[in-house]
């Protein structure tokens, strides 16, 4: 999608020019307060959306799942199930949208993608996780062979987790250049290119000045979305540190000009948590992010409780567990 | 916002906890009564001129009644063990926490300011306030007034129409701790809430007197003020009245403490934190709609970041969602009153008229009631009337400063002295920076904060004296040495 687009790094192009100059740049950047940052996003998260709000918020929500498994136990046959879920999340209800995409590991992409196929879902992607996720702890080549080969696969969508280890000990250039590798990585044979998400593992990145600063860092990089998390670890996306990243976005597109998405990943299990992440999304950048295209939830128990929570406004009563497909 | 595509729909808070009478007397000696010339006057909701209910208005008879019914409790109510008064303000507390939802409810149909702050904040910290005063009522011995300091016996309390519920229990607590009694008088725009504080007294069961409310307008509050039944006088509100009132009890001995105007600068430094900056900044300026005395009115920015903050301020100021109070949505309510709304718009007309350029977002603003857009000035400076006088609205002036020692200065410039903020991510800066400012709260990277632990007060024409902390102690003790009762008219035997 946003291929054609100048990559960023020429934007600003003095910014990657020496390991120096990157790491002036980032730590030039406003700090944040985390006391009044967790303030804002608990008060995003008192808005109160009801009835027809509530409906346009479900749905959109659902549209922007990344419908997930990602577990060493995981089969051909868990991820056919979960492509048919994810082209039809309701089979009793034709009108609910499909999610956005079908998020797996990478030697399940060619299930993923024919299971999308055969259930008709021409709209929905497949994601893969790659390059080492969900640590991110192997040699570059082992992580580049590992996107090129998701990428020949067919997947549509790359989901890369970037070396902590490199972040928090300061050497953000060889982050920035191993984002560069893993986006070349994804040029297909034909000159297309799957969508890169870049995954920061917040709560390693630990405060939110590093969140801000690896924000930056990977949409320099040439990111087309910025991710929060694995949700493989203790802390993964919460409100806060979903909200330093959409104001990174934001901040990021009036100085460059680049719209970037994000994707919040890990605990986010309900509606009610899902509506307050779209508050903050409606209330910091507006109508433009408010689509699967810029906006992403990485979640899999979530979807479930949006079909109860929709199947409850649309008939007035709750139905329960056993009137939702188990994934 | 016409056009968003994530619309909220209405989502209002049911006014029916609300149990609304058609009339309401004063409370007198634990009892509901008219005024004793039987004149009333009415209570109107801003948010839309409904009239909500009448009120008895009291004249100088039900100030003389209500003071000697506070003399009266006195004797029996400062001789309890400070642990018995204690118990009776712990279940004051607690039963305020119980009908927080209905209190909360009634704080904005009366006064026009949102469900969310009256949910969020007032009644949090009105409560609070009970329970952290009920926990000094037996520990006076240990506050640094003395081994053994007394109440000064019957205050006069007058507070204002920002925030009805919570300046009661600035006043109330703290001085039922100390083992005053008090005639208190809500302001005439807000008088509901301090009469529903009147059942809660009743339903907690504390002693007639200890508590009496007199609703009415100013004639009331300078009756009260001048009664010489009065031993000490607490005043919250414009520094006009504070200054008639400091005229009033001059030379009389009564003990007083004023909390007036302000004019606060929220000081932004070149590398604060910019995102939370600009929320401290609608904060300090657009909570309450600005009815806050302490209210962050004039943003003083660094010059090098000016661009970067009034872009974000404007960006953020064009979310905030203005209308109906009782709406869980809505950020900003309705304006007090048209006398207000009427002061508001004559500064904004001043300031445009003095060649400041003012802003504000597109917002529709609902057809009845009293309304007032969020609005900033730029290009403001310290000569224009909206850098000087307090507007107590919804409206900002931006000025700007190159130097620490510069926004030092431009900060102290005013006669007030209430409040300032300081916003820079150096820790140092801020401590030279609040050593050098002369107000009587700073915040440091956070605005309009509250605390009951926290003492409040100004310097200069924002006051004197100190509410909330073992300083707000101070106001309604005397030390051991000094007679209790002060001037003299008996250790309350009831005798008046």
């Amino acid at each position: 999608m946003s291929s054609e687009v100048v990559p960023p790094s020429t934007l600003l192009p003095d910014v990657s020019s020496s390991p120096r100059a990157l790491r002036s740049y980032l730590h030039g950047l406003p700090g944040v307060d985390a006391v009044g940052l967790e303030a804002r996003a608990a008060a995003l998260g008192t808005r109160s959306i009801k009835t027809t709000a509530k409906a346009y918020a479900i749905d959109l929500a659902i549209s922007m799942i990344d419908l997930t498994t990602l577990e060493g136990a995981d089969t051909a046959g868990k991820v056919r199930a979960l492509c048919a879920k994810g082209v039809r999340p309701d089979p009793a209800d034709r009108s609910v949208p499909p999610v956005a995409a079908i998020c797996v590991y990478g030697d399940m992409v060619a299930v993923a993608k024919e299971a999308v196929a055969a259930a008709g879902g021409t709209d929905v992607h497949v994601a893969a996780v790659a390059t080492a996720f969900p640590s991110g702890r192997a040699a570059r080549s082992v992580k580049l062979a590992d996107t090129a080969e998701a990428v020949a696969a067919g997947a549509d969508e790359i989901d890369m987790v970037i070396d902590r280890g490199a972040f928090l000990s300061g050497r953000y250039l060889d982050v920035f250049e191993e984002i560069q590798a893993v986006k070349a990585a994804c040029t297909r044979e034909d000159g297309s290119r799957a969508h890169l998400k870049v995954i920061f593992e917040n709560g390693e990145l630990s405060t939110y000045d590093n969140i801000r600063r690896c924000s930056w860092l990977a949409m320099l990089a040439g990111a087309d979305f910025i991710k929060t998390s694995t949700g493989k670890v203790g802390v993964n996306a919460t409100p806060a540190n979903t909200l330093v990243m959409l104001e990174a976005v934001r901040d990021f597109r009036r100085a460059t000009g680049v719209q970037i998405g994000v994707k919040p990943a890990g605990g986010i299990r309900t509606a009610k948590d899902a509506v307050k992440y779209l508050v903050m999304v409606n209330e910091t950048l507006g109508d433009d992010w408010l689509s699967p295209e810029w906006f992403r939830f990485g979640a899999s128990s979530l979807l479930n409780d949006l079909l109860m929570q929709r199947q409850k406004l649309s008939t007035g009563r709750y139905s329960g567990p056993d009137y939702v497909t188990v994934d | 916002m016409a056009h968003q595509k994530f619309a909220y729909a209405p989502a209002p808070e049911s006014r029916a906890i609300v149990d609304l009478a058609p009339s309401y007397g004063l409370f007198i000696d634990g009892e509901f009564a008219e005024a004793a010339d039987g004149r009333v006057f009415k209570s109107v909701s801003p948010s839309s001129e409904e009239v909500l209910a009448e009120v008895a208005r009291a004249g100088e008879a039900d100030v003389d009644r209500a003071v000697r019914a506070a003399r009266k409790a006195f004797g029996t109510w400062s001789a309890l063990p400070g642990a018995e008064r204690g118990k009776y303000l712990f279940r004051i507390a607690r039963i305020l926490q119980e009908r927080s939802r209905e209190l909360a409810v009634l704080e904005s149909l009366d006064n026009g300011k949102p469900i969310r702050e009256t949910r969020d904040v007032d009644l949090p910290l009105v409560a609070a306030h009970f329970f952290y005063y009920a926990g000094w009522a037996d520990k006076l011995a240990y506050a640094g007034y003395g081994p053994d300091p007394r109440p000064l016996g019957v205050a006069g309390q007058v507070i204002p129409w920002n925030f009805p519920l919570l300046m009661l229990a600035w006043k109330i607590a703290p001085a039922l701790a100390a083992g005053n009694t008090v005639v208190l008088k809500p302001a005439e725009t807000t008088p509901l809430s301090a009469l529903f504080f009147a059942d809660v007294c009743r339903q907690a069961g504390l002693p007639r007197g200890v508590v009496n409310i007199l609703t009415g307008y100013g004639d009331a509050g300078a009756a009260l003020v001048a009664h010489e039944g009065v031993d000490k006088v607490a005043f919250t509100g414009s520094t006009e009245v504070g200054k008639a009132i400091a005229r009033t009890v001059a030379g009389t001995g009564k003990k007083v403490t004023l909390e007036l105007g302000g004019k606060a600068a929220n000081i932004v430094f070149d590398d604060a934190p910019i995102d939370q900056a600009v929320e401290g900044i609608v904060n300090g300026i657009f909570f309450n709609q600005g009815h806050v005395c302490c209210a962050g009115s004039r943003l003083l920015v660094q010059e090098s970041v000016q661009d970067e903050v009034l872009d974000a301020l404007k960006r953020r100021m064009e979310t905030l969602r203005v209308g109906d109070p009782l709406d869980k949505n809505t950020d900003i309510g309705a304006i007090n009153s048209a006398e207000q709304l009427a002061r508001i718009t004559a500064l904004a007309e001043a300031g445009e008229a003095e060649g400041a350029e003012r802003w504000a977002p597109a917002c529709e603003l609902p057809e009845s009631g009293y309304w007032f857009a969020p609005t900033l000035f730029t290009g403001v400076t310290q000569a224009h009337r909206i850098a000087r006088e307090e507007i107590f609205g919804p409206v900002l002036s931006v000025l700007t400063f190159r130097t620490p020692a510069e926004a030092v200065e431009k900060a102290n410039n005013t006669p007030y002295g209430l409040s300032a903020g300081i916003w820079t991510e150096k820790g140092s800066r801020i401590l030279s920076m609040a050593s050098k400012l002369r107000a009587g709260v700073v915040w440091a990277n956070t605005f309009n904060k509250f605390d009951p632990t926290s003492p409040f007060g100004g310097y200069k024409e924002s006051g004197y004296g100190r509410e909330g902390g073992r300083h707000g102690l101070e106001a309604y003790l005397a030390a051991a040495d000094v007679p209790a009762g002060g001037r003299g008219h008996g250790e309350g035997e009831g005798d008046r």
